[in-house]
């Protein structure tokens, strides 16, 4: 496989050192995506996007044409926009509200009319304190422009967004709990059934949520038909996607990549995207799609870069994200940090994920530190078993949200495929790589 | 408790409030504009905003311990941020975060006696190709080794990088111009449709306990 030129559907902006400007956007053909949508039917917009089979960004890989679908039927509705990207190892989202604002909003826009709701929320990460700027900025802009607001471009329809920070919290990236969030309380995870958003969501009313890298695919569907979009990609996996390259290699960064046409190993090789692993190490393991993913070794390197594909092989291409590891990598110290993450990281109400990841990061901690026992291994296992019973993948579900049992994930992965390191960490009662 | 929040923050406060189906909506946005006058979360003003949007002050707090960046103690004027998550890691982010302990005097989570840098260690910031990542008041100052790291607080303390970096609680120095331009009318309609569907909601539920009671 290679690198196919499959244009670039999000990223076509973005190498402008003034992108995120109106005028930059409009020289580059912002908001002719929504003007297009604002001549046809909301249903006729809904339905390029569902035939685009545009899958989710954010993570759970739904497709948005079928998830706006389910938006039960009320005389309020919300959309929402998920821009909390705290998965660790994904940036892409930091990208897009940086650098091409306006293109989110033209597809939040939209959206919104597709939907027929007046009231959209696009919810950042408070410690994206540049991007919130540049997204009030341009909506500022937007406004002034007729893009926003009442009576959008005189076509009769108008919707409002507000820009809402968030506070520093992973788990109010999920869904429910980032509702929890937008009303003013603690980020607890809402119990799935019944508090599916598309049933009862923000205020209790139908709320679409989508991602900020699934809005900003929408002016390019609608301008140019979810045809050319479905036409991209194989199988389920249409389009274009972001790629957060991270790790041991020599040009970590963002990559818009045609799905499954391109490997892992491409991603990782190519000498225009990651460049190999760098220093002239070996690869020893990578992480496919978020800390919440099983790794791959480099046997798993050519498979392609498409949802069912991972899936099929036993992990998942989740948010986007790979994190190469070189030979030099310590398999305990990395496994240790992501559980650490998870621990911290617990919202608590589910005593699995709460007590789970605590008892799991202080035995990482000890085996990674010299004080491991012989039976900790064991420990580990068992104590992963009572998180995500069977340890299988997809994992099941023993919580209220699938942080719980996404956090035997890598220590799982590390002791399949690093199980020596483990030994040899008990053994000599230290870290061989110091 | 109201008067501790100045004007100008109390003006933005109430236009934030109106654009909220709900103002309890408000509260985390109204801590940050707090932190933007305190640098930190003080009683009196989460006090203020409680009545700002009609919860009690203990909600306000309760709500507040739970995020990261709401500040119930009080923070140095810059919150130097280091992440040591897996990218970072793999890239010196612990090493990085040991040396920023040593170089200050301080541990993670503490602030230095002159009450300029408190040094936080940090999740994933999204920033992941410019490893070790470091933030400093949630902006990004790119990746560090411990020299240019001792350099960037030097800079710090001496005020050279306060024009791009403002003091800690400063979020967004971007204003939202204007309120909710959809027709008010139909955003009334939209609020009373919304009231309805609850109340309805509400009795249907009433209903439903009210029947499985009584079977
Ligand atoms: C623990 C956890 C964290 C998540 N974090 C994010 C996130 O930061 N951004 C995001 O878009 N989705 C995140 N998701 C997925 C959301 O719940 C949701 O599926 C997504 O926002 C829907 O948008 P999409 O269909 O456009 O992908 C997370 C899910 C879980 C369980
Ligand atoms: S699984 Fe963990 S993060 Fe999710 S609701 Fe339960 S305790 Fe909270
Ligand atoms: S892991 Fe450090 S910024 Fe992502």
């Amino acid at each position: 496989m290679a690198v196919t030129d499959a244009p670039r559907i999000v990223t076509a902006r973005i190498d402008h050192p003034d992108s995120y400007t109106l005028e930059r956007a409009l020289a580059t053909g912002a908001y002719e995506g929504l003007r297009k949508a604002l001549t046809m039917t909301p249903e006729a917009v809904a339905a390029e996007v569902d035939a685009a089979s545009l899958l989710g960004r954010g993570g759970a890989g739904f497709p948005a044409g079928r998830k706006w679908a389910m938006l039960r039927q009320s005389p309020v509705t919300y959309l929402v926009v998920n821009g909390d990207e705290s998965e660790p190892a994904t940036f892409k989202d930091h990208l897009l509200v940086e650098r091409d604002p306006h293109q989110l909003i033209e597809g939040v826009v939209i959206a919104a009319y597709a939907l027929q709701v007046t009231r959209a929320f696009i919810f950042l990460r408070g410690e994206f304190a540049l991007g919130l700027e540049r997204v009030q900025a341009a909506l500022n802009e937007a406004y002034a422009h007729g893009a926003v607001g009442a009576d959008i471009f005189g076509s009769g329809f108008s919707v409002d967004i507000v820009v809402h920070p968030g506070a520093g919290a992973y788990i109010c990236g999920e869904e429910t709990s980032l509702l929890e969030s937008l009303e003013g309380k603690r980020g607890f995870p809402r119990i799935k059934p019944p508090f599916f958003p598309a049933a009862i969501g923000l205020y209790g009313e139908p709320t679409v949520v989508n991602n900020v890298e699934t809005m900003s695919n929408l002016p390019w569907i609608v301008t140019n038909g979810g045809a050319a979009f479905a036409a991209l990609g194989e199988g389920r996996s249409t389009g274009t996607r972001l790629f957060a390259l991270a790790g041991h290699v020599r040009n970590p960064g963002v990559y818009e990549l045609e799905m499954a046409k391109t490997t892992f190993a491409d991603l990782i090789n190519a000498p225009v995207l990651g460049g190999g692993v760098r220093h002239g190490r070996e690869l020893k393991a990578f992480i496919p799609g978020g800390v919440s993913a099983p790794w791959f070794g480099p046997d798993q390197i050519d498979l392609p870069l498409g949802q069912d594909e991972v899936g099929a092989a036993g992990s998942m291409l989740g948010s986007g994200s790979v994190v190469v590891m070189d030979d030099h990598t310590c398999a305990v110290r990395a496994s240790w940090r992501i559980t650490k993450f998870f621990s911290r990281e617990s919202c608590g109400q589910c005593t699995p994920c709460r007590e789970g990841s605590g008892w799991l990061e202080r035995i990482m901690e000890r085996i990674e530190t010299g004080r491991g026992r012989p039976d900790d291994l064991d420990l580990l296992l068992d104590a992963c078993d009572n998180i995500a019973p069977g340890l299988t993948w997809p994992p099941q579900q023993t919580t209220i949200c699938v942080l719980g049992p996404s956090i035997p994930s890598s220590i799982h992965s590390a002791i399949t495929m690093f199980r020596d390191e483990f030994l040899t960490h008990i053994k000599e009662g230290g870290c061989p790589h110091g | 408790m109201s008067g501790h929040l100045g004007p100008d923050i109390l003006a933005r406060a109430r236009q934030l409030i109106s654009l909220y189906p709900e103002p309890r909506s408000a509260l985390v946005p109204l801590c940050h504009l707090a932190q933007e006058q305190d640098g930190w979360l003080r009683p009196e003003a989460m006090a203020e905003i409680a009545e700002l949007v009609g919860v009690t002050p203990a909600e306000v707090q309760g709500t507040a311990s739970f995020y990261d960046m709401l500040h119930l103690e009080p923070v140095g004027t810059y919150l130097v941020s280091i992440c040591t998550n897996i990218s970072c890691m793999l890239d010196g982010g612990l090493e990085l975060l040991e040396h920023a302990e040593e170089h200050l005097g301080v541990g993670a989570g503490g602030t230095t006696p002159d009450g300029k840098i408190t040094l936080e260690e940090a999740e994933c910031l999204a920033d992941c190709d410019h490893a070790p990542c470091v933030q400093v008041n949630h902006r990004y100052v790119g990746a560090q080794t411990p020299e240019t790291f001792d350099a960037l607080i030097e800079d710090l303390r001496a005020g050279r990088r306060s024009d791009e970096i403002p003091s800690h609680g400063t979020l967004i120095r971007v204003r939202r111009d204007g309120g909710l331009r959809a027709d008010p009318e139909q955003v009334a309609s939209e609020r009373a449709a919304m009231a309805e569907a609850k109340a309805r909601r509400a009795a249907e539920a009433a209903e439903a306990a009210g029947g499985e009671g009584g079977s």
